[in-house]
């Protein structure tokens, strides 16, 4: 049982940490034009595109620790760049689902930024259940054609290549028959509309009318694509509890420097009992969380989904009620200030209700905790 | 990072479970099992097991049958002992009065209790909360004044937990009445059986006799009772609060809790099904097991981190522990009664009538649910209330 961070781990800290202060996004002021595209050559530079990829394939080895720091660093800084749609979920897929002639074509052009990815699942009826997919690939001679709508991909504009669900047998709610494919997302019948989100990304519905896709593309096995986009999607949530472990934090702190400052009735309104009491439940909200990230980084790699699934639930139901709690708490205690666009304060709230609801909100998560039987062992 | 114990540990773990398991009488784990209240003789019982094999004390000095262990192996311990419902030793010795002896006590007192004490020789009791003194125990008014070579006490102690089979009772008493409210504060020793005592039950709303209102008429105290400096009393009892900073979650006693909710719910029909297949039910439980998973790793990153902590620097972690640990013990006792329905309602036998000879309606494990649920508010309120925790981490923590 150790909970320190490895010699290089400290490092890796140290030099995110730097550059995403350094980075920090001012949300009260639109990014000029290339910023994004040199603060994306920034990450490259440091090698952060490269980490979760083996030293085989030109990466970094790092594991889930490893992306948890990058993760909590982001969220704190409020940058968005897309480094959870390309690096951890689109990595996710080329590293625990691709070929060896698909990672040698595509991992070099993660590491070096110039190829993003997006992970395109989402349908308008599927909600939070990723077996729900109506988009169909049928075989076309050695291609399939695909066919469908997704919604609410993130970073789905500025992707090179999606990784797409498609039904290649069975129902629409069927857990089986559903097959991963790599799709160019420049391709023939690709449409993309994108548009800004409530935290400051970008989204896109997608929509693939007959788009041809070679056989050599499918990710994954045929048919049986939904226990690796499971396990992608796991390794996503847990970066995700750090994300919104590193904003946490940051509003955290800046809720009780706002309470030593501002003055009503001649004293700080830190002074009082009533707000006292609150910062002290955000605080143990937010220490709940970090106990929940850690765990979820810890259990994210587990290949046994029966072993991983209801922890990685566990962990998100967590976040997602610090993330509320710490949010909602962070704007009433700060009063009218925080409900301004010029103020931070609001656009931590606005990426944590964000990401509370990407791969499943509360009460999904709560619903699969309890449909595994729960976490305690039997005595 | 690793969640993971060593092997040793996990040797040691399986030690104990074995020990706990075979040692320890199943009749009293059943009874800690089921919430039930112990007598006497069990508490004696199995601390005295826990003596016999080097094990009522381990945080004491090794000098005085401690052990070195490490803070996880600490941890393991604990764990173990309350997922195997096997009872705590008693808290007033083996947390409380036994460190403070061991620390700042004579040489004379270490040899006549540290031994008795640890093995449930002499049962010591609390004196330091008084009717005007709970939260704001600095404010006690039970005074000490010295006369003749002795201290003459009076005054009254409130909320004494299990006064009512204690042989002595340690106080926190005011030898200087002029001095600033924490500086005229001993910490005195004295026997129960002293003449002007008296101990007069309190009974809670779980029907209970498990604390007494104890009452001092001029009760004369040798000297050589006093432990460490006269008015230092006050810092003695702080390290004695301080001492048990990661037991006092008691996430080994929640999941006990939760898995037999957890069973009990599989054996109760409800709708026409189990309460298990209920969703709503099953929801529930889920999200006490999320809150308490959380509250465990939390547990472990204090527990490993306590070989880098700098004693002086404030620190969150044992306030974050009671507050969300006796939230979620209460959660589970909630749970469990919820379990048993309207067979909660059914008093438990020893609180019926008298010439009541009807056998039990409830089954032998709802009657207890109830009165369990009644006496598990006290966790929020005793060991400085969870509100007193919100103000010890505003202040100390936040520097609000």
């Amino acid at each position: 049982m150790d909970f320190d961070l490895t010699e290089e781990q400290r490092l890796l800290k140290e030099s995110i940490d730097r550059f995403a202060a350094d980075n920090a996004r001012d949300p009260a002021h639109a990014m000029a034009a290339g910023e994004g595209e040199a603060l994306w050559n920034g990450f490259a530079e440091l090698g952060l595109l490269a980490l979760p990829f083996s030293e085989e394939d030109g990466g970094i080895g790092g594991g889930p620790v490893e992306t948890m720091i990058v993760m909590e660093a982001i969220g704190r800084a409020l940058i968005t760049a897309p480094y959870l749609s390309t690096v951890v979920l689109g990595g996710g897929f080329l590293r625990l689902g691709g070929t060896e002639a698909q990672r040698a074509e595509f991992i070099p052009q993660v590491a070096d930024g110039s190829l993003k990815m997006a992970f395109a699942q989402l349908e308008r009826q599927s909600r939070f259940d990723l077996y729900d997919v109506a988009t169909t690939a049928r075989r076309d001679g050695g291609d399939f054609v695909i066919d469908g709508r997704k919604g609410v991909v993130l970073g789905g504009d500025e992707a090179g290549l999606l990784v797409v669900t498609a039904r290649t047998a069975g129902n629409r709610r069927d857990h089986d028959g559903v097959t991963l494919f790599l799709v160019d997302a420049n391709a023939e019948g690709v449409s993309r509309h994108g548009m800004p989100a409530q935290d400051g990304t970008r989204v896109a519905e997608i929509a693939f009318d007959g788009v041809r896709v070679p056989a050599e593309r499918v990710l994954g096995e045929m048919d049986r694509g939904l226990p690796l986009a499971g396990h992608v999607v796991d390794v996503a949530l847990a970066a995700l509890c750090a994300d919104s472990l590193g904003g946490m934090e940051e509003l955290h702190r800046m809720t009780v420097d706002y309470l030593k400052q501002r003055q009503q009735f001649g004293v700080t309104i830190g002074s009082f009992q009533a707000l006292q009491h609150r910062a002290a439940d955000m605080l143990v909200a937010v220490e709940q969380a970090r106990s929940m990230a850690i765990f979820a980084a810890m259990m994210a790699e587990e290949p046994e989904a029966r072993e991983r699934r209801p922890a990685m639930a566990a962990a998100k139901a967590q976040v997602n009620r610090s993330a509320r709690l710490v949010g909602q708490e962070a704007v009433q205690l700060h009063g009218g200030i925080a409900m301004t666009w010029e103020y931070k304060a609001g656009h931590y709230f606005k990426r944590l209700t964000a990401a509370e609801s990407l791969f499943g909100d509360t009460d999904h998560h709560l619903r699969e905790v309890a449909e595994a039987g729960g976490l305690v062992e039997e005595i | 990072m690793d969640l993971r114990f060593t092997p040793e540990e996990i040797a040691f773990r399986d030690d104990l479970r074995r020990f706990f398991r075979e040692k320890v009488p199943a009749e009293i784990r059943r009874k800690v099992a089921e919430g039930r209240h112990l007598d006497r003789d069990d508490i004696v019982t199995s601390q005295r097991i826990l003596n016999a094999a080097g094990l009522a004390t381990p945080n004491w000095p090794v000098a005085w049958g401690g052990k070195e262990w490490s803070p996880v192996q600490r941890y393991i311990f604990t764990e173990e002992m309350q997922r195997a419902a096997v009872p705590l030793p008693l808290q007033f010795n083996v947390f409380m009065v036994g460190p403070v002896i061991a620390a700042f006590g004579s040489e004379e007192q270490k040899q006549k209790f540290l031994p008795a004490t640890a093995n449930l020789d002499i049962w010591w009791c609390q004196g330091f909360s008084e009717p005007g003194a709970g939260s704001d125990l600095a404010s006690l008014r039970t005074t000490a004044e010295k006369r003749n070579g002795n201290y003459v006490v009076s005054g009254q102690k409130a909320w004494t937990t299990l006064g009512q089979h204690a042989d002595w009772i340690f106080c926190l008493v005011r030898t200087d009445r002029e001095a600033k409210k924490q500086r005229g504060i001993s910490f005195l020793l004295i026997d129960m059986k002293t003449p002007g005592i008296t101990v007069r039950p309190v009974i809670t709303i779980d029907g209970a006799h498990e604390v007494n209102e104890v009452f001092f008429d001029e009760v004369e105290v040798p000297a050589e009772n006093l432990v460490g400096e006269e008015n230092r009393g006050w810092d003695y009892a702080k390290f004695l609060l301080a001492n048990e900073r990661t037991g006092i979650a008691r996430i080994g006693l929640s999941k006990q809790r939760l898995a037999r909710a957890k069973r009990l719910s599989r054996e109760t029909e409800a709708g026409g099904r189990t309460l298990w297949d209920d969703t709503d039910f099953r929801r529930r439980v889920a999200e006490i097991e999320v809150g308490l998973k959380a509250l465990e790793i939390t547990q472990m990153r204090v527990v490993a981190n306590q070989r880098h902590r700098d004693a002086d620097k404030p620190d969150p972690a044992s306030s974050i522990l009671k507050i969300k640990g006796s939230e979620l013990q209460q959660a589970t006792t909630e749970l469990l009664l919820e379990v048993a329905g309207p067979y909660a309602l059914p008093a438990p036998e020893h609180d019926r009538p008298e010439g009541w000879n009807e056998p039990a309606v409830s089954p032998d494990w709802a009657d207890a649910a109830a009165p369990l649920y009644f006496n598990y508010r006290k966790v929020s309120i005793y060991g400085g209330s969870n509100e007193i925790q919100r103000n010890i981490i505003a202040k100390a923590f936040l520097g609000l």
